[in-house]
C-alpha cells in the first residue's frame, strides 16, 4: 500500500475493485465501512460479484471479469475528455501524459460498455465522482492481478490515481491489499528470483558486489530465477531437480494441480519444511518439522509496510524447530556456515544491507510497528509513500491497450469460472481447516451459481453439482443467490477434496507470472456422480 | 484558537479540551469514574448510570459520559450521594441477573465483579421475581448467557459502530430488555461473522470463548502481543498462555497497530492450529515410498548430501527454493541468502502471486 490501512477511514472516494474486502480482509472493511456510515467517505465498488461491500456503495460498477483495463481506461477517457483531472499535478509530477491521452482515446464509455458490460452512464458517473474528490483511495487485491494482463491492470490503476493527483497524499494512493502475513516482507527480504532485500536488482553489477562482499562470498549468480510456477514447469522437463519448500503448499494453492504434482514427482528430491503433512510434504523426500508463529521470535511486514514483531508464547511441539534455524543448519551443511544466537541478530544483518529497514531494530519495533522507508534510527517510518516526489522522480504514466482474457467459456464450456477465498477458510486451509470455529462455518467446498441459471439446469440450493473444466473436475454443492452474474460460477479454493486449482489455468502475466485465476471456462453438470 | 477548558473535578483544578465529555477530562486527568455502558472506541450511551456526577448549578446526577465539559464547570465525582445511588444501580444489576462468579469465565476481569468488590456491596437488599434466562451455546465460538448480561450496550456497539456489521441489537423494554439477532435466531442462524467484538467489548461474562471455557482464568494466564498470522493486515492480538498451551486470542486496543484492538473470526478463533495433534514433531524420509520418522542429524545429512550431489552434477541452477510468505522476516531473509550463497543461484520465489 502506498498509504496506511488507517487512512482509508478518512478518505473521501474510496475506488475498491476486485477485493472482496469484508471476507478476506474483515478488519480493514470497518475503516471503509466507517468511513462510509460517517458521511465522509464515498465508496465505489468495481466487482463481478455482488460482494457485502456493495451495501455501503454508493456506485457498483459490474465489470464483466478480464475487462480491467478497459473500465479504468475508461474513466481516464472521461476524466480527460471532460477535463477533472488534476492538471497542475500531471504537469509538475508526471511525464508521458500525452501517450496516456492517446491510448485512453478510444476507450471511450460506449466502447467500454461493449467490453466489460458497465452500462456507459454508470462509468461516467463513478469516473466525476472519483475525480472530484479532494483524496480518493484506490484498493484492490487478486481480482485486478491474478489475470493474463495484471501487470497492465495494476499499471491503469496506477494510471488514474496520477491522473486525479491522488499518490503522494493522505487518504489517497494506490492500495494492494495483501492476503498473506508476510508476503509484503517475504518480497522484502528478495525472496524474488529477480531481487534481493529491498528490490535491490540482482542484474545491476554494484548490487552483486555489495551483497557478495556482506555475505562473504566470491559472486551471486547474475542471471535472475525462476519463478514458482516457472520451477514447476522446469522440474517437468527435468531441468529442476531438487527442490527446497519452506512453508508452501503449491500442491493446493498452484494452478493445475496435476501439472504441479507431476512436477514435484519428477524431482530428484524434494524436502518440505512445514508444521503439518501438507499435500506438498506427503510428497517429500525429506519433511522437516517447522514451528508456528506462535513459537518462535521474529518480525511480520503488513500490507501498509508495517514491520511488526513476532514474540514466541509457547514450545514448539515434539522436536520442531524454529524454521530460521533450521535454515542455517541447512546451509551450513552445504559449506556456507550461517550461525546466529537469535532471531534478533538475524534481523540486525539484514537492517545492514536492507536501506527501507536500515533505521529498525527490536528494541523500537517492541514499541510499535514501523513503516518502512525507515532509513536512519531516528526516522519515525513512513505513513504514504511518494509525498512531493516519487521514487523514480517523475511519476510515469503507461499507455496500455486491453486484452482478453487467455480462456473465455464457448459452447462446451459454457460457464465463467472465478476463484477466491471464503471468510472462514484462509489459502490451502492448513490451518483453518483444522479449526473447530472456522472450519465449523464453512466445512466443504460449495459453488456459488446465479439463481436463473440455476433454474435452467434444474439445480436446487445445496444440490451437489460436477464442474469441469479443459483441465478437471470437481464435485461441490451449489450455492444459489445473487452474488454471481448470470453465466458466472465462483470456486473457493482452500478444499484439498475439492481443490479448485484443479480447474484452474496455468496461462500467467508474461512479465509478473501471476496465473490467471480468475478466468477459466467450465460447464457445470447436475447430480452427475453425486456423492463422490 | 483556545479549545481549552478550565474545570475544577473533586476540587482539583484541571484542563479539558472543547468537544470533550466530562467523563473524557476526568479519565485524562487521572481521575477514576465508575463505568459500564462507557467504552472509549464507541459512542457514549448515558445507559448504566454509574458514571453520575454532581456539576455546580446542575440539576439531578448526569451521566459524565454524555455531558459536554464546559469552561468553569465544578464537578464531584465522589460524594456521599453519588455512592448511594451507584450501590443501588449495582443491587439493581445483580438483583435482575445471575452472577455467579465462582465458574464464570470473567471472575477476575469483570468489570461488574470489581465495581461490587469496589463500593462494597455484601448483600442485595432487594428481592425480585427474577426467572433464569437462557444461554445461548448454539455457536462454536461464542456463548451469550443473558443471566449476565447488564445491557450497557456495548456489544451492540461494538457491532454496529466498531464493526459496522449490526448483527445484534437491545429488544423489549424495562426489565424485560435482552440483545438479540435479528428474528432472535441462535447466533449460529445469525448473519454474525464471529469477529468477537462483542466479546471483547463486554464487561462481564454474558459473552465468552467457547473452546476456551473452563481451561484458566485471569490470573492464570501470560498474554503475549504478537502479530497475526492469517492474512496482510497484521492485527496485533494477544495470546492467552496457560501451562504452556495458547488456550485462547484476545484483543487489547491499547497494543500499537493497524487494527486498533479489532480481530476478525480468524485472528480471535482461528488458532487452535497450534496445538493441533497433527503437528509435524520429528522429522520425516522416505524410505522403500513411505515417509518414516527420523533423527534430525539424519535428515539434515540427506538433504546435505542430495542437493549437493545435485549441485555438483547439474550445477546450482537445477536447485531452487519456495520460501513462505507465511515465515518471518528473518527467516526469508535467510532463504533469499541460502539461495544466493550456499546454493548459487537466483531459483528462490514464494506464494506472492498465487
Amino acid at each position: 500500500m502506498t498509504n496506511s490501512i488507517e487512512e482509508l477511514e478518512t478518505s473521501d472516494v474510496i475506488l475498491l475493485t476486485g477485493s472482496n474486502t469484508q471476507e478476506m480482509h474483515p478488519v480493514i472493511s470497518t475503516f471503509i465501512k466507517r468511513g462510509v456510515v460517517s458521511g465522509k467517505t464515498k465508496l465505489i465498488v468495481v466487482d463481478p460479484r455482488r460482494i457485502d461491500l456493495v451495501d455501503f456503495a454508493a456506485v457498483w460498477l459490474r465489470q464483466k471479469p478480464g475487462s480491467d483495463v478497459a473500465w479504468l481506461n475508461g474513466m481516464m477517457n472521461v476524466i480527460i475528455s471532460e477535463g477533472l483531472y488534476d492538471k497542475k499535478y500531471v504537469e509538475q509530477r508526471t511525464e508521458d501524459f500525452d501517450a496516456l491521452a492517446k491510448a485512453v482515446a478510444s476507450y471511450t464509455p460506449q466502447r467500454v460498455e461493449e467490453i466489460s458490460g458497465i452500462p456507459a452512464a454508470d462509468l461516467i458517473d463513478a469516473a466525476r465522482l472519483y475525480a472530484a474528490a479532494p483524496a480518493a483511495a484506490i484498493a484492490y487485491a487478486m481480482g485486478i492481478t491474478q489475470h493474463i494482463n495484471g501487470t497492465d491492470a495494476v499499471k491503469s490503476v496506477a494510471n488514474l490515481a496520477m491522473l486525479c493527483g491522488n499518490i503522494g497524499i493522505e487518504s489517497g494512493g494506490v492500495n494492494p491489499l495483501r492476503g498473506q502475513n508476510n508476503v509484503q516482507g517475504a518480497c522484502d527480504m528478495g525472496c524474488l528470483p529477480n531481487v534481493l532485500t529491498a528490490y535491490q536488482n540482482v542484474t545491476v553489477p554494484e548490487v552483486r558486489e555489495k551483497f557478495a562482499k556482506y555475505w562473504g562470498v566470491d559472486r551471486i549468480p547474475e542471471k535472475p530465477g525462476l519463478t514458482i510456477v516457472e520451477i514447476i514447469n522446469a522440474a517437468t522437463t527435468g531441468q529442476v531437480k531438487g527442490l527446497y519448500v519452506v512453508g508452501e503448499n503449491p500442491m493446493i494453492s498452484d494452478p493445475d494441480l496435476h501439472h504441479v504434482k507431476e512436477g514435484l514427482q519428477r524431482l530428484d528430491f524434494l524436502v518440505v519444511q512445514d508444521i503439518f503433512l501438507t499435500e506438498t510434504a506427503a510428497l517429500a523426500d525429506v519433511v522437516l518439522p517447522a514451528s508456528s508463529f506462535a513459537e518462535k521470535e521474529g518480525t511480520f511486514s503488513n500490507t501498509e509496510r508495517r514491520v511488526q514483531r513476532v514474540r514466541k508464547a509457547v514450545e514448539p511441539p515434539g522436536q520442531a524447530r524454529p524454521d530460521w534455524e533450521i535454515i542455517c543448519d541447512i546451509s551450513s551443511r552445504l559449506g556456507y556456515a550461517m550461525k546466529y544466537p537469535n532471531a534478533e541478530a538475524v534481523f540486525d544483518e539484514m537492517t545492514g544491507i536492507t536501506p527501507s529497514y536500515a533505521g529498525m531494530s527490536y528494541e523500537r519495533l517492541d514499541k510499535g510497528g514501523l513503516q518502512w522507508p525507515c532509513p536512519t534510527k531516528d526516522h519515525p517510518g513512513t505513513r504514504y509513500l511518494h509525498k512531493d516526489k516519487f521514487v523514480r522522480g517523475k511519476g510515469k504514466f503507461h499507455a496500455i491497450e486491453w486484452i482478453p482474457p487467455a480462456e473465455l467459456p464457448d459452447a462446451e464450456y459454457p460457464f465463467l469460472l472465478t476463484t477466491g477465498r471464503v471468510l472462514f477458510q484462509y489459502h490451502t486451509g492448513t490451518m483453518t481447516r483444522r479449526s473447530e470455529g472456522l472450519n465449523g462455518c464453512a466445512p466443504e467446498c460449495f459453488v456459488e451459481v446465479n439463481r436463473e441459471d440455476a433454474a435452467r439446469l434444474g439445480l436446487a440450493n445445496g444440490e451437489m453439482v460436477k464442474v469441469t473444466s479443459r483441465r478437471g473436475s470437481l464435485f461441490a454443492k451449489a450455492q444459489i443467490g445473487e452474488v454471481m452474474d448470470l453465466g458466472m460460477v465462483f470456486l473457493p479454493f482452500h478444499y484439498s477434496e475439492a481443490p479448485a486449482n484443479n480447474l484452474t489455468i496455468a496461462a500467467l502475466d508474461p512479465q509478473a507470472k501471476i496465473p490467471e485465476y480468475k478466468i477459466c471456462a467450465v460447464k457445470l453438470e447436475k447430480g452427475a456422480g453425486a456423492g463422490a | 484558537m483556545n479549545d481549552k477548558l478550565d474545570m475544577a473535578i473533586d476540587g482539583i483544578n484541571v484542563q479539558g479540551r472543547k468537544g470533550q465529555t466530562v467523563l473524557e477530562v476526568c479519565r485524562e486527568n487521572g481521575i477514576k469514574v465508575p463505568t459500564l455502558c462507557y467504552h472509549p472506541n464507541m459512542p457514549p450511551y448515558g445507559g448504566c448510570r454509574l458514571c453520575i456526577v454532581e456539576i455546580e448549578n446542575m440539576r439531578g446526577l448526569p451521566p459524565s459520559c454524555t455531558t459536554p465539559a464546559t469552561n468553569g464547570m465544578k464537578v464531584s465525582t465522589h460524594t456521599e450521594r453519588l455512592a448511594r445511588v451507584r450501590k443501588t444501580v449495582l443491587e439493581l444489576l445483580l438483583a435482575y441477573g445471575d452472577h455467579n462468579c465462582i465458574v464464570c469465565e470473567k471472575n477476575g476481569e469483570c468489570e461488574l465483579q470489581s465495581l461490587v468488590y469496589e463500593h462494597g456491596i455484601e448483600t442485595v437488599r432487594f428481592k425480585t421475581d427474577y426467572a433464569p434466562k437462557t444461554i445461548d451455546e448454539s455457536s462454536s465460538m461464542i456463548v451469550r448467557d443473558h443471566n449476565k448480561c447488564v445491557l450497557c450496550g456495548r456489544c451492540v456497539r461494538g457491532c454496529l459502530s466498531v464493526q459496522v456489521n449490526g448483527v445484534i441489537d437491545i429488544a423489549a423494554r424495562g426489565s424485560d430488555s435482552y440483545i438479540t439477532t435479528f428474528d432472535n435466531s441462535p447466533l449460529k442462524d445469525s448473519n454474525c461473522v464471529f469477529c468477537g467484538e462483542c466479546v471483547a467489548a463486554c464487561p462481564t461474562g454474558a459473552l465468552s470463548y467457547k473452546q476456551s471455557r473452563f481451561k484458566g482464568r485471569a490470573w492464570e494466564i501470560n498474554k503475549v502481543p504478537t502479530t497475526c498470522v492469517y492474512c496482510g493486515v497484521g492485527c496485533q492480538l494477544e495470546l492467552n498462555v496457560k501451562d504452556g498451551q495458547v488456550i485462547k486470542v484476545t484483543s487489547n486496543p491499547a497494543l500499537p497497530g493497524p487494527n486498533h484492538g479489532s480481530l476478525c473470526v480468524k485472528g480471535r478463533f482461528g488458532m487452535d492450529f497450534i496445538h493441533h495433534p497433527e503437528r509435524l514433531k520429528t522429522p520425516l524420509i522416505k524410505k522403500h515410498g513411505k515417509l518414516t520418522e527420523a533423527s534430525w542429524d539424519e535428515a539434515l545429512g540427506l538433504v546435505a548430501e542430495k542437493f549437493g550431489k545435485i549441485k555438483a552434477e547439474s550445477g546450482p541452477d537445477s536447485l531452487a527454493v519456495f520460501s513462505s510468505a507465511r515465515c518471518t522476516n528473518e527467516e526469508n531473509y535467510l532463504l533469499s541468502k541460502l539461495a544466493r550463497t550456499a546454493i548459487g543461484t537466483n531459483n528462490v520465489d514464494h506464494c506472492a502471486r498465487l
